[in-house]
């Protein structure tokens, strides 16, 4: 028996760096410094250890959709331990919504191969949290999404979601969509030998042609939604500040009587 | 004028705040038609008309329950069919996002996701959303199908409208792929008789320098004296000294309430991503170069275990 997963990763821009939005108010990936969006880490650490686990015969294979630069990602991911790696990249992406991304995701899927797909719970720059859904129903097979704790045995798949009502187990057959949640288990950082391994492992580049995708189906013209403005939130005013000396809890009760909370 | 449709979120026909607050949202666009789902649907219809739902679509079923997000998306594609709204609203939870999309998908429609203000605009409805770790405000719309549009909680104060909110069936044929994700079993979470976090109006949230579970007691004891909720960092909750479900950030919960208190957090990005559009934000920390202090409209610089009980003895002696 065999595995093929696919684990979706997406190259974002830094967190911890000033993010900003381009004229054509797409966000700026020049201006700061872009990786692997680290909640995709889980993603892909979870396919690694399904596959450790596995008497089968498992391959991982991890998909982005992004610039030149997401090879990065895909290096980061393949360090860790995946074995190979598609780049979806086209000019005529620039400006890709949602509903977009999941279309040429889910042709990428399509094209490679799987018996499942491993998520991400949200993107660190979009964090929509839709994407994952959005690919199972165009791949038409069970999501199990949000998951906490995941596993997979004898062609199904099962995990425990936890919801603010409640805690649920959810199983499904394989194929499938999965996401991971950042409570699914620490990733692993890449090892020397795992980053000088990154090098020799297959990057196939793929562009929206091999997709059987049009121009117009994708990008800022082919978008579901349109941004009209973006502006910078300005910067909170300079709050109080008051060492306790004693007082502390005092003065700060004052103050929430003063605002109405006392 | 145009119906629009709101995605009821309720527990056995108890309606949650924030559909409350998207009905408020909706009569902004159009006239609020409200579809509830599984059981104790039509329990929901008092408190929908109440806040202004003309009409009260329910369908009840054990596959609501039984399987996992799907068949609420045929239903509530069954409810776009019979009704054909301006636009769609759904409560901007996990599974909320998720019927959302889905539908948006199958209605050959956009998404926006997590918007905290909506307004009628020429084109149709304008969300706003904060974005960055609330750095930026966009505003954005749907410019293709009918707008599907999930709402953050706290976005608008509920207001009474009182309406018709005449009940109907929905008829509702599930599709192939309903009954692909099992739940298997399921723990309801057990209430803590405090307000759900992301409803309440004040949040009182504990860090790293709370040191510990059991000192997480004065943090709640502080929560109770305001009726607040309780938040913690992701640094205590993977410490395990409070609830995953209590956490506040980017993978937790976001939080928009009048006041909050951060007690022992230093304030990292992925912590303010949930907490930024706090309208006061209060800190008690000992490190004068905590990043949380660039944030706050009141901050203590000192130990938490001598500011957070003082504080919380003379709310108590203020209340009486
Ligand atoms: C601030 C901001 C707000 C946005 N708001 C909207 C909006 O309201 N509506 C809308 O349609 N679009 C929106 N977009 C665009 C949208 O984020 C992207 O099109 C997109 O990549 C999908 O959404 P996400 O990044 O939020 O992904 P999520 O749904 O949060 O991502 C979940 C998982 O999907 C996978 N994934 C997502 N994108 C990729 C990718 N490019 N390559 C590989 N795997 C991927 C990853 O595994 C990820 O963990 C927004 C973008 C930004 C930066
Ligand atoms: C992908 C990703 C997602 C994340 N998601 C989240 C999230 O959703 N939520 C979240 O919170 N974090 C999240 N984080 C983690 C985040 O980066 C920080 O590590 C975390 O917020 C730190 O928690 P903290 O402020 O409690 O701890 P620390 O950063 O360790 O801060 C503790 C603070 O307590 C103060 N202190 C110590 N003792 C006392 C005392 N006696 N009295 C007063 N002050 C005291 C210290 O001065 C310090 O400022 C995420 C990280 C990543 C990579």
């Amino acid at each position: 028996m065999s595995l093929r997963i696919v684990v979706t990763v997406k190259y974002v821009p830094d967190a911890t760096g000033d993010r900003h939005f381009a004229d054509d108010l797409t966000v700026d990936r020049d201006d700061v410094d872009g990786l692997l969006s680290e909640l995709d880490e889980y993603a892909v650490e979870q396919a690694l250890q399904i596959s450790e686990n596995s008497d089968d015969d498992v391959e991982v294979t991890v998909l982005t959709v992004g610039p030149e630069d997401a090879k990065d990602a895909l290096r980061k991911a393949l360090s860790m331990g995946a074995d190979k790696a598609i780049h979806v990249e086209d000019d005529d992406l620039h400006g890709t919504d949602a509903l977009g991304t999941s279309l040429v995701l889910a042709k990428a899927i399509e094209k490679a191969g799987y018996d499942l797909v491993i998520s991400g719970m949200a993107s660190t720059d979009g964090t929509m949290g839709v994407v994952p859904a959005l690919l199972a129903e165009r791949l038409g097979v069970p999501q199990v999404t949000l998951l906490s704790e995941v596993s997979v045995e004898d062609g199904t798949v099962k995990g425990r979601r936890d919801g603010d009502a409640a805690s649920e187990q959810l199983e499904a057959s394989l194929p499938a969509v999965v996401s991971v949640t950042d409570q699914s288990g620490e990733a692993r950082y890449p090892s020397f030998k795992g980053i000088m391994a990154a090098k020799k492992k297959p990057v196939e580049s793929w562009d929206l042609s091999d997709l059987e995708l049009e121009a117009e189906e994708v990008g800022l013209e082919g978008a579901w939604t349109a941004v009209e403005s973006a502006t910078e939130r300005p910067a909170r005013t300079a709050g109080t500040i008051v060492k306790d000396e004693g007082e502390g809890g005092k003065q700060l009760a004052e103050f929430l009587a003063g605002q109405k909370f006392i | 004028m145009a119906e629009v449709l709101v995605y009821v979120d309720h527990v056995d026909g108890a309606v949650r705040k924030p559909t409350l607050e998207l009905l408020t949202l909706a009569r902004r666009v159009g006239e609020p038609v409200a579809v509830a789902l599984g059981n104790g649907a039509a329990d929901t219809a008092a408190t929908l008309a109440e806040h202004g739902a003309a009409r009260v679509l329910t369908h009840e079923a054990a596959e609501y329950a039984d399987y996992l997000v799907v068949p609420k998306v045929d239903a509530l594609q069954a409810a776009v069919e019979a009704v054909s709204p301006a636009a769609v609203l759904v409560p901007s939870s996990a599974e909320g996002k998720e019927i959302a999309a889905r539908l948006a998908l199958r209605i050959g429609s956009g998404i926006i996701t997590d918007a905290v203000d909506l307004e009628a605009g020429d084109e149709g409805p304008v969300a706003t959303q904060s974005v960055f770790a609330a750095s930026f405000t966009t505003k954005s719309r749907v410019s293709k199908g009918t707008p599907v549009i999930t709402v953050k909680p706290n976005s608008a104060a509920v207001e009474a409208a009182p309406a018709a909110g005449a009940v109907e069936a929905l008829s509702v044929t599930f599709s192939a792929q309903a009954t692909g994700t099992k739940v298997t079993a399921r723990t309801p979470r057990e209430s803590t008789g405090r307000p759900e976090l992301t409803e309440a109006a004040i949040v009182v949230s504990g860090g790293r320098g709370v040191n510990g579970a059991e000192n997480f007691s004065i943090i709640e004891a502080l929560a109770d004296s305001l009726g607040a909720a309780v938040g913690a960092s992701r640094a205590a909750v993977d410490a395990g000294w409070y609830p995953h479900t209590n956490q506040v950030g980017q993978t937790g919960k976001s939080v928009s309430p009048q006041l909050y208190i951060a007690s022992g957090i230093s304030g990292a990005i992925q912590h303010r991503a949930g907490m930024q559009t706090s309208k006061t934000i209060v800190a008690i920390n000992k490190d004068a170069e905590a990043p949380i202090f660039e944030l706050v409209d009141y901050g203590v610089v000192g130990d938490l275990f001598d500011v957070v009980p003082a504080l919380t003895e003379e709310i108590k002696t203020r209340k009486g």
